[in-house]
Order: C-alpha cells, then structure tokens, then sequence
C-alpha cells in the first residue's frame, strides 16, 4: 500500500439540523484500495460517500482528499472534484444531450481540452463500457445499464484518481446488474481507488478489500469481506446480513 | 355519411349541438361574408361609398390610411425607411426562430440590425434627413418596443430567476424585492412613473426621450414577469442534475449555462412565449404616455370626421396584425418545443 492514504477521515461529524448523521467516523483509504460500504437505509453511508468530494458539507473533525482539506472552502472542495469521480444511483445524465456529449462536456469546460481531443477520448470510454454504438443517442433513448455505463464513463472522462459509487445498481432491473458490475469489476481491475455504497455482496466479495458495516451514522464494523460475510463480530452486523441474504 | 352520424348525431345531446352550429353558422357566415367581401367598399379616396346604402365594411379606410397605421407621423416621402425597418425585424425573427441560424453570428446579425434600425429610424447621416422619435409611430413603434423590450428583458429575467434562487444573501434579497416590486403594480403605473419620475432622478440637463423612458418601463415590467417563469422551469430541474454537474467540477456559471439552463429554458417555453405574447399586445398601453402604436394611430385615424364610424373595420384589421404576430409566435413556440422534445422521452427508465 501506498504510504500516504487517497482519502483520510477523522473524527468526521454532520448534522441535519438536530439529527446526526454521521457520529465520529474515522476512515482511511489506501491509494488504489476498494472499500464496499453497506448498512441499512439511512445508516448514513451515502451522506458518508459524498462527503468525499464536498456533495455534503460536515460539521466536525477532518476530511483528507489526496492531500487536500475538505472544509468550508470552495476552492479546495473544486479541486477535489477534479480528483474524484462520482456515479449516482439515478445515472443523473444529462438528458439534453448525447451520450458522447455527456462525456465531454466536463473535459472540454473544466480541464479546456481541445474538442476533438475529447471526442476521441470520450468515444474511447463508451468502447471501455461497452456503449460506443449508442454515442449519439440522448440519454431517455437508454436502457437503464446503458446509461449507467455511460455515466461511469462520463466520470472517468475527467480522469479522477477516486471513483465514487453510491448505490449504482438499485434503480436498475436485475437483468442490467450485471452490465454495470462488469464495468466496475474490471475498473477495479485497472487499479483504481473506489468507494463503493452497495448491496451487491458478490461485488463485495469479489471486489472489496474492505467491506466498512455502518448503523446508526458509525461505521460499526470494517474487515475483508471473506471476515465480515462468514463471521461478523458485531450483533448489528449478524442482523443486517441475515435480513439481505436471507431472501 | 357514417362518420357523420357517429361523430355529429351520435346521441342527442351532441345532435342537439351540432343543429345549434350549424343554425349559428347559417345565421352569422353568410352575413359577414356579404358584409366584409361581396358588399365591402375596398377603395375609395372617401368615406362616401361606404355610407351609401347597402354598402358592406369600409376597408378603403384601410387602404387610405394604412401608411399612418404602419409608420405613425413619419414624414410621409420618408416612410420607405421604417417600412425597411419592418422587414428587417421580420427577417432577424426568422433567422432567429430558424435551428441553422443559431450560432454566434446570429448576435452580429442582431447587433448588425440594430444598427441599421438606428440608421434608418434616425437618419440624420449617409444622405437621411434626421426624424426625431417623437414622430415614430403605428406599428413599427410596436414592434420596436416590444422586439426590443423583450430583448433586453429576457436576459435581465434570467439573472432575477438565478439571483432569486441564489446563496448569497444579498443577492437573493435585492432579486426578490425587484419582482416583487414590479410584479405588484400595474404597467401603466410604471410607465406613468418612467415617463414623470425618472427625470427627477436625472440630473438637470440629462434628459432621456419618451420613447427610451417607456421601452425601460417595458423591460422592468416583463422582466419581472418572466424571471417568474424562468424560476418556474429552474424549479423542474432534479437536483440530481446540479449535483451531477458538481461532482464534475463544473464551476458555478458554467453548470448554470451548460446544464441548468437549456433545461429550465426549454420546460419553461410555453409559459415564456405566453408571456411574450402578452407583452406583444401590452405594447398598446403606451398611448397613455403619448406614443402612438399601432392602435393609437388607428383611434387617430378614426377621429377624422370623414372616416368616423367605422371603427369595426379598423379594430378588426388591428386584431388581424396582432394576431398574425401572434399567431407565429405560437406556432413557432410548438414547433421549437417538438424540436427540443427528442432527448426528452422523459426520463422514462429511471427509477
């Protein structure tokens, strides 16, 4: 492992309004580590995810995103989302434009990359995803799993260091799971740093170094996922595996 | 003959309706059609065939009076120029409303325009003897105010709509006391304002003319308007988009360009080009501070006593001119709308 970690979180805290969601949580991630994070609905772990690149404001203790503070400040918080990617459970494409649009656009208004020069890149990705065919259809012309392909393609358009994922597969039909996983799998792969919020527990295990088990706005419970699915330590833990594997 | 019989008699509350029509327009097509064409008087130098007996509408009070009814009091030699003028507003709203012409050299075009129209309206160089405003009149004074009133406001509801929804304070507060103000007074009220309250405010020697006084009473008010309906379609937008396009980096004015705004613009079209088309017709309110539009000159043309009486033609041709403008506006607002529909089956496969 790399000596200085990607993400750093200490003693993090966050509030909304009176209600805390997140209670001094500490966590760091290795440069190109895959941490799983799971836990019943609301247990915080999306709130936790877009803490990283600056979705979510926090009240409390520390967020280190390679190098860089995560506070109040808005420059910081734009340079780390130069560094990281993020993909959402809704795909949340841009619907007034293409595929291979939604691809350049970030580069060629962010990072100034010269248009053809991200065109060439963009329809690299979509080949990466497997889509390249579909780069001139708008979005609502999609499948489920092709847009989110193309989303984990319009992350990864930016080149980010972190890939964010938070639940990318729940709002799809079973049948498009696998597409999606795919990609990831093999993004994995490559080498590159993921968080990732999901209940797939195959990805977990095939995938994860570390599964991080949250209730309650804590992480309760962090192992490899061979540990964590055949022997949790923790009650709550047993409980939450018992309830999605059961079916 | 059975589409009939299932579409117009297919039980008897629709027989019942269909008889009605039909004996409606039995009763009324057939005299207005002898009124306006078969008995109308189309030309004459007076009104004396029109008040001779058995004679149907009086259009050659049109036809005489129509160069006051389109330039006002131009200078009669002189009115090729706002006659020029029209069509080439026509012409910029064409290259406008067609996809192929939206590009930056649309706006050199418009500014290009603007230009000309300031030529040819003011004259005064390259060989024009200057007409001052106070003699621009009819409908090209209409269509000047309210081309240019909503050409500058549009942009102006923009800002109000994205400042109103702004993080600063500040902001957000100088945006909504600006709708709210406008938006709670009636546009005569502001164009009476423009028109004896702004030159207070100026200092002594500054003056601005009647015509720039009321096209800004004109911007204030639609702006107000419209940053409404701009707020309306900034409203439908999911925050899944704006999140998306920070997690991109996006800075502030480039997500608001690039993401949020074709969006809103494009849900936002019908409310918008409703409002533009009520800001067409509001034009005509600036008679009461002494400009004369298109419906003013035609009540001027109507106060000689040689053509007094026939108001009817007149107003109807009135109605005819405004609705043609909007008439094309709203076929054009469709026509842009099924355009900008494709990427938009709607967000059908999520969730």
């Amino acid at each position: 492992m790399a000596d200085k970690p990607m993400i750093e979180m200490r003693g993090v805290g966050k509030w909304f309004g009176r209600f805390q969601v997140l209670k001094d949580v500490d966590l760091s991630v290795a440069q190109g580590e895959k941490i799983v994070l799971c836990g019943p609905s609301g247990s915080g772990k999306s709130t936790l995810v877009r803490l990283v690149n600056g979705l979510e404001p926090y009240q409390q203790g520390k967020v280190v995103v390679d190098g860089i503070e995560l506070g109040g400040d808005a420059r910081a918080i734009e340079a780390v989302r130069l560094e990281v990617g993020m993909v959402f459970q809704s795909f949340n494409l841009f619907p007034h434009l293409t595929a291979l649009e939604n691809l350049t656009l970030a580069p060629v208004w962010v990072r100034r990359m010269p248009n053809k020069d991200a065109e060439a890149l963009g329809l690299q990705l979509l080949e990466r995803v497997r889509i390249a065919e579909q780069a001139h259809k708008y979005p609502a012309q999609l499948s489920g799993g092709q847009q989110q392909r193309v989303a984990i393609a319009r992350a990864l358009a930016m080149k980010p260091k972190i890939m964010l994922f938070d639940e990318p597969t729940s709002a799809l039909d079973p049948e498009m799971i696998k597409e999606v996983l795919d990609v990831m799998v093999e993004l994995a792969a490559e080498g590159m740093t993921m968080v990732v919020v999901t209940h797939e527990m195959g990805f977990a295990r095939t995938v994860a170094d570390r599964v991080c088990f949250m209730d309650g706005g804590e992480i309760v419970e962090t192992g490899a996922p061979r540990e964590f699915f055949e022997s949790p330590r923790t009650e709550r833990a047993r409980l939450f595996l018992s309830q999605i594997l059961g079916h | 003959m059975r589409w009939v019989r299932e579409n117009l008699f297919g039980n008897w509350a629709s027989a019942l309706a269909t008889l009605v029509i039909l004996w409606l327009a039995w009763k009324l097509v057939p005299p207005f059609v002898t009124w306006a064409f078969v008995d109308a008087v189309w030309a004459s130098p007076d009104s004396r065939p029109c008040r001779a007996e058995g004679a149907g509408a009086c259009w050659a009070l049109i036809a005489e009076k129509h160069r006051f009814i389109l330039f006002g009091t131009y200078p009669y030699e002189q009115q090729w120029r706002p006659g020029l003028v029209i069509l080439v507003l026509i012409a910029l709203y064409t290259a406008s409303a067609l996809r192929r012409f939206w590009r930056p050299a649309l706006a050199l075009a418009w500014l290009g325009g603007l230009a000309l129209i300031g030529l040819l309206m003011w004259g005064g160089t390259a060989g024009l003897p200057y007409v001052e405003n106070e003699r621009w009149g009819g409908l090209t004074l209409t269509l000047l105010l309210a081309t240019f009133g909503i050409a500058f406001a549009f942009p102006l509801s923009i800002l109000l709509a994205l400042g109103r929804r702004s993080e600063l304070p500040a902001v957000r507060a100088l945006s909504v006391a600006w709708i709210e103000l406008v938006r709670g007074v009636p546009l005569i009220s502001l164009l009476f304002m423009a028109s004896v309250m702004l030159p207070l405010f100026l200092p002594s020697g500054v003056s601005i003319d009647k015509l720039l006084r009321a096209l800004i009473a004109m911007i204030v008010f639609a702006s107000a308007y419209l940053a409404e309906v701009v707020r309306g379609g900034l409203q439908a937008i999911p925050h899944g988009q704006i999140e998306a396009a920070d997690a991109l980096g996006l800075p502030y004015w480039r997500k608001t360009l690039l993401v949020v705004l074709p969006q809103a613009l494009r849900i936002a079209i019908p409310p918008l080009v409703n409002t533009f088309i009520g800001l067409f017709k509001d034009t005509s309110l600036v008679v009461i501070i002494g400009l004369f539009d298109l419906l003013a000159s035609i009540k001027v043309a109507l106060s000689e006593p040689a053509w007094s009486g026939f108001g009817v033609e007149a107003y109807l041709f009135a109605s005819l001119v405004y609705f043609v403008f909007c008439f094309a506006m709203s076929r054009y607002s469709q026509n842009l709308e099924h355009v900008l529909e494709r990427g938009h089956a709607h967000a059908v496969r999520e969730n």
